[in-house]
């Protein structure tokens, strides 16, 4: 309580946002959202999304630390209260979810001036949409082995390569990518640009089918794309630097230019008792059956465990180590949201095979759906077997797996 | 792709799972641990760092596997001028209120020096005589005063509730209490009674046909019998207290039935918090000698922490503690302001710790190979305080249970 006294400038930001999400809310689309902003398919998604997505960048709940010569707000401290607020609200996410959590940090901590005023206004208020190149078919928990080259040319570089599981590209004007200028070095090889995407010649987009039969993603081909030296970030033999920047957001583990939205963890894990109590089973429901419960109750202590990690994570004297708990983020949300929707499958029991499309499936089948989704989490943004290396071998100083 | 950015909403949380009555976003972000709760704590770890020591308490408790184990009557080593020592510094009126001369420290700062014990595994009644601090605070009036005055002096109180089947609910207490005039009379056996043997007055609930009362019964009472148990923990003591016709006068009534019960109800929440901090250290202590093994200990020419088969475990060893932790302080500090919510959060805080502690205990020995099984290596001592404090006041099952209780409809429930 006394900290909210000592901030009565966070408190009230955080009591206009509420208020303004509040009166603010959009009315639910006709067609069918996807659980989250990777996964966005079509255009009238997109313009759905990113018509929210500008109203809450005008309302000053996007981008509100940033610096406002670059088209941000210019405070301390109202971005969490934003995000925070957003997810409380449950209202839809945030579509340039790349732009936002990964671009905007890293132009901002490794970009030009020049840079900085070309890119963050316009990526804020979700007029550009992002997307990430760091993956390809051999460069994947072993990261630095990227092979897409960048070869100098005068004053232009030349890209040749070939990028996976490039979520949003098919939406994307701009792409962050990490590629070799060397082959001398392995880490210090590695030289990190901003790529046009759209309508760039040599650049092809194509959709690679998920698992669950959704496109969402894509592989990007990169043949002889010209690219001006004024896009590159940072100094040439930088990039692997300036990839754990952009990693450090992705995972979660620091804050980035706005998130927020979609539904909670919290939510999650209550439409799980909400399900088992609609279940039949024998002549109960599920909520009947002990086990069914202990394994809610397990769920809904790790999901308030998080929300307690995060809250502990910025109280210094309460963390041993700076990163200890920053870089736990990615593997507990990951795991998470795949158990709970592991749990509702089991909870459905048969009920679960029917799938999106089957008027008798539950909760319209979107539990088998996120289940398979889940997997996207736990492998994406460096696999939860990489994050435990990252975990033992800089938390704890453990011998390095490699 | 991008990681869910999900369940960030810090203390502000939504309502809908369990007790929670009032908005937590009342809840300071910082849980109220300010620099006077920094200090306890960095004193208390300091003073057990130099004054109990691993080397220390290996002497203490693990001497000598006949002693422990074999002896007729098991025992339980502590220290009783270090006991002194903690009282002078403080220790044990960190909880007692001012008004008792106390210090009457948040509840975050007893979480934290409760954390230290368990880092320390610190065979001392500390521990116990914070549960029965909680316990006469919720029970308030000035009998209550009177005795937590002498907590605060050092006078050591332990509760005394529990059935032979190991429940702590009050209501199943085993004692009765039957009152004429100024004097109640006491019989029954009170089971798995903390630190038995080294506590001054035992704080009994006892069952009579107006519900449940708890009453001062000083050990040297007439009628009072100590029975030691023989414990796994060496850290600890244990025993059963036998009560044989023991007439207690007014001056003992803490709180007359069925108030006895509501006042242990009222402290629950603190209780199960105190646990957790102490599993959450102990924990802590098995994950940090774990990991210096796996840095140290060389096996087809690499430290064995360079196996993921070994890394792994110990982040995820880590990473259960670490959420255990974070649920400890804010049980804590929902007890400081938010009572409404303390109880839910200490269920999940004493779940998660204990399933930490199980896990942690777990690994910490089958990480250390052959030399974890002996006697020699220090990780059975901390093993054994966790198996042991696991099934104080119900282990993660029993919490989930209750957590899942909660939430159904008193006529739905069983």
């Amino acid at each position: 309580m006394a900290e909210h006294a000592a901030n009565p400038e966070h408190a009230e930001f955080r009591e206009y946002c509420r208020r303004w999400l509040a009166e603010n809310r959009p009315a639910p689309p006709s067609f069918r959202l996807p659980l989250s902003p990777i996964e966005v398919m079509t255009e009238e998604q997109l313009t759905y999304l990113r018509n929210w997505e500008k109203k809450c960048y005008e309302a000053g709940l996007i981008g509100s630390d940033y610096p406002k010569e670059y088209g941000g707000g210019g405070h301390k401290g109202f971005q969490q209260i934003a995000s925070q607020e957003m997810g409380r609200a449950n209202v839809p996410y945030m579509v340039n979810v790349i732009g936002l959590g990964m671009a905007a940090p890293t132009i901002l901590n490794h970009g030009t001036e020049e840079q900085k005023k070309r890119y963050l206004a316009p990526l804020l208020a979700a007029d550009e949409i992002w997307c990430q190149g760091f993956s390809e078919p051999n460069a994947g928990s072993d990261l630095a082995n990227v092979q897409a080259s960048a070869v100098r040319q005068g004053d232009d570089w030349v890209i040749n390569g070939h990028k996976v599981w490039t979520s949003l590209a098919h939406f994307a004007s701009w792409m962050i990518m990490l590629t070799r200028t060397s082959n001398d070095h392995k880490y210090n090889g590695l030289t990190y640009f901003i790529v046009p995407i759209a309508n760039t010649k040599g650049v092809t987009v194509r959709p690679l089918i998920k698992m669950t039969g959704e496109t969402g993603f894509n592989e990007v081909l990169f043949e002889d794309v010209v690219v001006p030296d004024r896009l590159r970030v940072d100094s040439v033999g930088k990039g692997w630097t300036v990839a754990m920047t952009t990693l450090l957001y992705e995972r979660g583990a620091a804050e980035g230019a706005g998130s927020g939205g979609g539904a909670s963890l919290d939510d999650r894990v209550n439409a799980l008792v909400t399900l088992a109590r609609a279940t039949p089973r024998g002549r109960g429901t599920a909520w009947d059956d002990a086990v069914v419960r202990d394994r809610i109750m397990g769920l809904a202590i790790r999901s308030e465990g998080m929300r307690q990690m995060q809250r502990r994570a910025r109280v210094e004297a309460l963390t041993d180590h700076p990163m200890r708990l920053p870089l736990q983020q990615k593997v507990l949300v990951s795991e998470l949201l795949q158990d709970i929707a592991r749990a509702a499958v089991e909870i459905e029991g048969p009920r679960a095979s029917l799938y999106v499309g089957d008027p008798n499936a539950p909760d319209g089948g979107q539990w088998p759906l996120a289940f398979m989704n889940s997997y996207g989490f736990t492998i994406a943004a460096g696999s939860n077997e990489i994050q435990r290396n990252i975990l033992g071998e800089r938390v704890l100083g453990l011998a390095k797996s490699k | 792709m991008s990681a869910a950015k999900d369940g960030g909403n810090g203390a502000g949380g939504p309502p809908e799972l369990g007790v929670r009555t009032k908005p937590a976003a009342r809840q300071p972000r910082d849980f109220g641990f300010g620099s006077e709760e920094q200090m306890v704590r960095e004193s208390a770890s300091r003073w057990l760092r130099e004054n109990a020591g691993i080397e220390i308490l290996r002497k203490q408790v693990a001497q000598d596997h006949h002693a422990a184990y074999e002896s007729a009557v098991q025992p339980a080593p502590w220290n009783e001028k270090q006991w002194q020592q903690v009282v002078e510094l403080g220790w044990s009126a960190l909880a007692v209120p001012e008004e008792s001369g106390g210090a009457g420290m948040k509840m975050v700062a007893v979480a934290a020096l409760a954390e230290e014990i368990g880092r320390a595994a610190w065979p001392s009644p500390l521990t116990s005589t914070l549960l029965a601090t909680m316990v006469l605070r919720a029970a308030g009036g000035e009998r209550a005063g009177v005795l937590l005055e002498r907590i605060g002096e050092g006078g050591r109180v332990t509760l005394a509730h529990a059935n032979v089947g190991g429940s702590f609910e009050p209501d199943d207490t085993e004692v009765k209490a039957s009152t004429s005039g100024d004097t109640t009379t006491l019989d029954g056996t009170a089971w798995f009674v903390q630190d038995a043997r080294k506590a001054e007055v035992f704080l009994v609930a006892a069952r009579s046909s107006h519900g449940v009362g708890l009453y001062a019964v000083p050990a040297d009472a007439p009628g009072v019998k100590v029975v030691p148990d023989r414990i796994v923990d060496l850290t600890r003591d244990q025993g059963r207290v036998e009560l044989d016709g023991v007439r207690v006068d007014e001056e003992a009534v803490i709180a007359a039935p069925p108030a006895g019960a509501a006042a242990f109800h009222t402290a629950l929440p603190a209780i199960l918090t105190i646990l957790a901090a102490d599993l959450c250290g102990a924990g802590e202590w098995q994950l940090q000698t774990t990991t210096e093994y796996a840095r140290v200990r060389t096996q087809f020419d690499h430290p064995i922490g360079f196996f993921q088969a070994v890394k792994h475990p110990i982040v995820n060893m880590m990473i259960e503690l670490d959420r255990a932790r974070s649920l400890v302080y804010a049980a804590a500090c929902a007890i400081d302001t938010d009572p409404g919510d303390a109880l839910r959060l200490a269920r999940m805080a004493k779940a998660a710790a204990s399933d930490a502690g199980v896990f942690a205990s777990d690994r910490s020995v089958q990480l250390h190979g052959g030399i974890g099984f002996t006697w020699e290596c220090d990780v059975h001592i901390y093993f054994k305080r966790q198996m042991h404090t696991v099934f104080l006041y119900g282990d993660g099952r029993q919490q989930r249970a209750e957590l899942a209780n909660a939430l159904t409809p008193a006529r739905e429930a069983r």
